[in-house]
């Protein structure tokens, strides 16, 4: 197991220093950071610009700026972004308000949309999971930025009813919370709920399709029929024997779906006007700012491995016929 | 999965069927999609769709970049039958614009990714050996890059252009279905009749065209209708962040963007391109669904749950 593990470190770190270099250069490449000083009106004087093009490396070929970056990365420096701040203490800054953001959205997500897919399988064909199977088509089939704009509009007459601020759309807290720790905890809840329920919507769909039908391949195998026959009552064939069966696949599904949960997180966090990693991505190719883009990137890319790798562990522990060398 | 397609039934003589009119596996499956009433009323609604974004913009008294100062803001009237935006353009001639942009998008970028998938997949699968750990390889590195974030860095110079966001969709998103096709591949190369075939001397480019493709035909063809969804919300998203189509041209993303603003002032500037958005994706999807149930009737456990 631990030869099995270390193999695979080691390959998702070659993994990571090729996408990275591939940002960075596709970022250089593609990037003019000039651009905001020259189009500048009146035109900063050419020596500013210079000096500029100096800060950023801009003279020297890009494998030779890779690198510098790279001697940075390795100390925990990301580097400057173009207006000077340093991006390691931002990015964890933005690391914060994305997981405050994410976390109970997905989690909660997640566990009602493979509660409710399993409950599906085992009443099929039955009103309710007719009612479900197209509840859930429904959702995967709207953008995430269409299901955000609904429920704004909801809440907002939701909030014209009852005469009352019940719901709140734009950031993390308001401006002039009044003071009082129970009155700042009421405030963030509020800001909470819709940008929550766009993304527990999403995955509640996601997962009650997949798990859906991963449980109906489990429930047509003999083993089930054994269980019962055995004389083991119903619900308990059903969880004992079949939704820890059918939860095996949904490994792989988990940690895929941790990767597009920052991606996809762009439109919650614009729409809702959360600062977060996303909506930080946006504005480093507004600015044309590498080091953004690139911590990003890989900020985005070891979540993917830590979640692969996860995965993997979680697959080889709850499934006795993965067997490793 | 599927047994090999063969035209001509030769094991029927015995059994009394008409041969002539004996169905063929093509008709069977035709019979299967007919007999799903979401999927066909979906294909058709997608192709009325189609036709009308194209055909109806001539015949409309407004185009998309008319300005109507006299109708600023203005909400669904016998005019202007979506409203207009603050510009006072009409939103029934953008939002069919904007069809047309997206559609477009979302069938190339479906052919051209399944296209990559089933070119990558096949030769990973069949040859294995150093093409299969390379070309997985360049998969497993494409899937830790965050494709979205890369094409919105490549997008920013293409200054909108629709070639080019076709040909940057396509190429991040072949990844998945290419390890589906390949692992398919891998389990007919241990089929009899393709070691028949490699022993009697066919050359494996033959081999694959006559006897993998045909196999994994029916994975391929629905892997291109539920892409088609899945790149018309990633066309979408790019254009509602500012990445994709650029204005004056418009497509469904950019007028939800537009709507966004002011959705809860003049909420029918979001709702009419949104729900159609949400009206096509939604059939491109049912109809996948449809084509999975007709070509790989296994693939659904279709039976009932004993009691």
């Amino acid at each position: 197991m631990t030869r099995f593990l270390v193999g695979r470190l080691l390959n998702y770190v070659v993994l990571l220093a090729v996408a990275s270099f591939l940002t960075f250069s596709l970022a250089s490449l593609q990037f003019e950071p000039l651009d905001s000083l020259l189009q500048r009106n009146p035109r900063p004087p050419q020596a500013v610009i210079d000096a500029k093009a100096a800060e950023l490396g801009l003279d020297k070929p890009i494998p030779v700026r890779y690198g510098h970056w790279v001697a940075g990365v390795v100390h925990g420096d990301f580097g400057k972004t173009i207006g000077g701040q340093p991006v390691t203490d931002e990015l964890w800054r933005r690391i914060g308000v994305s997981l405050r953001l994410l976390v109970i959205g997905s989690v909660v997500g997640t566990v009602i949309g493979v509660v409710v897919g399993a409950w599906g399988a085992i009443r099929q064909y039955h009103l309710s999971d007719r009612v479900i199977t197209v509840l859930s088509l429904l959702v995967i089939s709207t953008p995430v930025f269409v299901i955000a704009n609904l429920l704004i509009l909801a809440a907002l007459r939701v909030n014209s009813v009852l005469g009352v601020q019940l719901f709140e759309y734009t950031g993390e807290t308001s401006p002039d919370a009044i003071g009082g720790a129970w009155n700042q905890f009421v405030d963030r809840v509020q800001h909470l709920v819709l940008p929550t329920f766009t993304l527990a919507l999403g995955a509640i769909a996601g997962y009650s399709r997949y798990q859906r039908n991963a449980m109906l391949d489990v429930l047509g195998q003999d083993f089930i029929r054994t269980a019962r026959a055995k004389g083991l009552t119903r619900r308990r064939a059903l969880f004992k024997h079949g939704l820890r069966t059918a939860l095996i696949p949904m490994a792989t599904l988990f940690a895929y779906s941790i990767a597009g949960l920052f991606t996809g997180a762009v439109f919650t966090e614009k729409i809702f006007g959360w600062h977060g990693v996303g909506e930080w991505f946006i504005q480093g190719v507004a600015t044309q700012d590498t080091n953004i883009v690139t911590a990003i990137t890989l900020f985005s890319g070891v979540t993917i491995l830590l979640a692969g790798l996860l995965s993997d562990v979680i697959y080889a522990a709850l499934d006795p016929r993965v067997r490793v060398r | 999965m599927s047994e090999p397609v063969t035209a001509d039934t030769t094991t029927t003589a015995k059994s009394g069927v008409d041969v002539a009119r004996f169905a063929s596996r093509r008709t069977l499956v035709w019979r299967r999609f007919l007999r799903n009433k979401p999927a066909v009323v979906s294909l058709i609604l997608l192709v009325v769709l189609f036709i009308a974004c194209y055909a109806l913009p001539p015949v409309l008294p407004y185009s998309y970049t008319d300005l109507d100062f006299y109708a600023l803001q203005q909400p669904p009237n016998s005019d202007h039958w979506f409203g207009t935006n603050a510009l006072g353009q009409d939103l029934l001639a953008q939002t069919l614009r904007g069809m047309q942009k997206s559609m477009l998008i979302g069938v190339c970028v479906a052919f051209i990714s399944t296209i990559i998938a089933a070119t990558v997949g096949t030769i990973a699968g069949y040859f294995g050996g150093w093409r299969d750990r390379t070309l997985m390889w360049i998969v497993d590195l494409m899937l830790v890059v965050p494709s979205f974030l890369l094409i919105t860095i490549v997008v920013q110079r293409t200054k909108g252009d629709i070639v080019w966001l076709i040909v940057l969709l396509a190429a991040f998103s072949w990844m998945i279905s290419s390890r589906i096709v390949r692992g398919m591949t891998m389990s007919l190369r241990e089929r009899e009749f393709v070691a028949a075939a490699r022993y009697m001397g066919v050359s494996n480019w033959r081999v694959i065209v006559r006897h993998i493709v045909p196999n994994v035909a029916s994975i391929i063809i629905i892997d291109t209708a539920l892409n088609v969804g899945l790149a018309i919300l990633a066309e979408t998203g790019l254009s509602f962040l500012g990445f994709g189509i650029q204005p004056p041209d418009v497509s469904l993303g950019t007028l939800i963007a537009d709507g966004t603003k002011s959705v809860t002032t003049f909420p029918w500037v979001f709702l009419f391109p949104a729900s159609i958005l949400v009206l096509i994706i939604l059939c491109a999807n049912l109809v996948g669904d449809g084509l999975r149930d007709a070509l790989d009737p296994g693939a659904r456990p279709l039976r009932r749950r004993r009691k």
